[in-house]
């Protein structure tokens, strides 16, 4: 090979390895900035004149396969399962993995839910949980429907597997269901 | 915090005896070949080299011959007492004994006391309270990865598997503060995954018991009935149980007598109110990676929850 072909496959690998810096970081204590944000979710679809714009705000933890670990763990720890399946199949919540969303399947819409709870069931965590946890929360309900990388997702469950790996769930395009 | 005793060559129990005594068995034949086998070197040393002959052949073989055996016997001797030991480790068992449960957690142990009632079950955390005298059995699970149960003045140690019970019994003999530790690499704080335990005469485990089966004390003043709240209505009651409150979480060690314990977050701080208040407002700190967010209390209330705690005797 080459000097100069080696040099550029070294700069190649050496980028691959940056880029998974993201996927294995563990930030225990500091909110990443972006969770910070206001989420500017809209409860409602009416806007007077013109609809404003939306910014497209993502879970901190998206590219994060830690934070996805923990939003899983915490999904059993906060009692998520018994009203939405332990694989999110949905039981008298609804399901999880399906590509229906009643209240918006963006980060920051499912942010919302949580932590100001929904019509008809769903309690409010806001308050109970803190804000990472909500955000770590968030991702893992992403990646159930298979809107995060495979190679962030969990490809594995420590307990026994009752449904395809969030790491082989096909991505869906969501659709908005709007409440009953 | 007091050095608790952590020592298999200090047994305080019948069981952490016999692997004392195998341990100094082991210790003494080894060190007994290690001797020998310097000395021959060093006499062999000194010899230096010899113009091989028919005698010394002869000299060398029965030299070796005897070495051979020597060592066969002594490894046989190890192995005897090795054997002999693993089985005597086992005859505690009788029906009437002390029956506790232990559940290793990343990183603390959650510790129940079984009572065919389930209202006089007293489920504590990270402390073992011990009658001195009477035979425990101790069932081992784990809620995530295996984790291995060791308390070495006591007995020897055992893994926590997920989706298995194991059982150890031991036997504390002598009065006094053991300390055990998580013996098999779990995680993140694994080193920072110990328990305290305490063996005591039996009159005074019958009272500890007694005491830790009442609910937590109702609050008296404003202020202690504030931290209450603090914490029912907080992020504390999703994860840590209070029994007589409204928390109710399973996730986290139980706190209903938490004044009563010595230390905090598995055998890594004293319990004091100041520890208490650097654990909860940035347990991340003390034991990076642990399962306790920081709870973003603020200065008011976290004084609250400090004065309702330290009721929690």
């Amino acid at each position: 090979m080459k000097p100069r072909m080696m040099m550029v496959l070294c700069a190649v690998m050496c980028g691959a390895l940056i880029a998974a810096c993201e996927r294995e970081t563990r930030r225990y204590k500091e909110l990443p900035a972006a969770a910070n944000r206001e989420t500017g979710v809209r409860v409602s679809q009416l806007e007077p004149g013109m609809p404003q714009q939306r910014a497209d705000v993502k879970s901190p933890y998206q590219e994060n396969a830690w934070g996805i670990s923990e939003g899983k763990r915490l999904y059993a720890a906060y009692n998520c399962a018994p009203c939405h399946g332990v694989n999110g199949g949905g039981a008298i919540g609804p399901a999880l993995i399906d590509d229906m969303w009643i209240y918006g399947a963006k980060a920051d819409q499912i942010y919302a839910t949580i932590s100001q709870g929904r019509p008809d069931g769903m309690p409010s965590f806001g308050g109970h949980i803190p804000t990472q946890q909500i955000w770590q929360l968030v991702a893992y309900v992403q990646s159930m429907a298979g809107e995060v990388r495979a190679t962030t997702a969990a490809g594995r469950n420590d307990a026994q597997m009752g449904a395809v790996p969030e790491s082989r769930q096909p991505a869906q395009t969501p659709i908005q269901t709007g409440h009953r | 915090m007091t050095p608790h005793i952590q020592s298999i060559i200090h047994p305080a129990g019948i069981e952490a005896a016999r692997i004392s005594h195998l341990w100094w068995v082991m210790f003494g034949i080894c060190a007994f070949v290690w001797f020998a086998v310097a000395a021959a070197t060093l006499i062999a040393i000194r010899r230096g080299r010899h113009a091989a002959s028919a005698a010394t052949d002869r000299q060398a073989s029965f030299a070796v011959a005897s070495a051979g055996v020597v060592s066969v016997i002594a490894l046989v001797a190890l192995l005897t007492q090795s054997v002999v030991t693993g089985r005597a480790l086992d005859s505690i068992r009788t029906p009437d004994a002390l029956r506790i449960q232990v559940t290793g957690n990343q990183w603390w142990w959650d510790v129940q006391y079984e009572n065919p009632t389930p209202s006089l079950r007293v489920t504590t955390a990270n402390e073992i309270h011990l009658p001195i005298g009477r035979p425990v059995a101790i069932d081992l699970l784990s809620n995530d990865v295996i984790h291995s149960f060791w308390i070495p003045s006591l007995q020897g140690k055992i893994d926590l598997i997920p989706g298995r019970l194991n059982e150890i019994w031991l036997q504390a003999d002598k009065p006094g503060v053991y300390r055990g530790q998580c013996a098999e690499y779990c995680g993140a704080q694994h080193a920072k995954m110990a328990m305290v335990v305490v063996a005591e005469p039996p009159d005074d485990f019958e009272r500890w018991l007694a005491a830790n089966r009442a609910s937590a004390p109702v609050p008296v003043t404003p202020e202690q009935e504030r931290g209450k709240q603090v914490v029912e209505r907080g992020p504390c009651a999703m994860c840590h149980t209070i029994t007589g409150t409204l928390a109710g979480g399973h996730s986290a060690p139980d706190l209903t007598h938490i004044a009563s314990r010595s230390s905090l977050a598995a055998g890594s701080l004293p319990n004091s109110p100041g520890y208490l208040a650097g654990w909860i407002t940035d347990p991340q700190h003390i034991k990076p990676g642990n399962h306790m967010p920081p709870t973003g209390l603020n200065a008011d209330e976290l004084q609250a929850v400090l004065t309702y705690l330290e009721t929690l005797k």
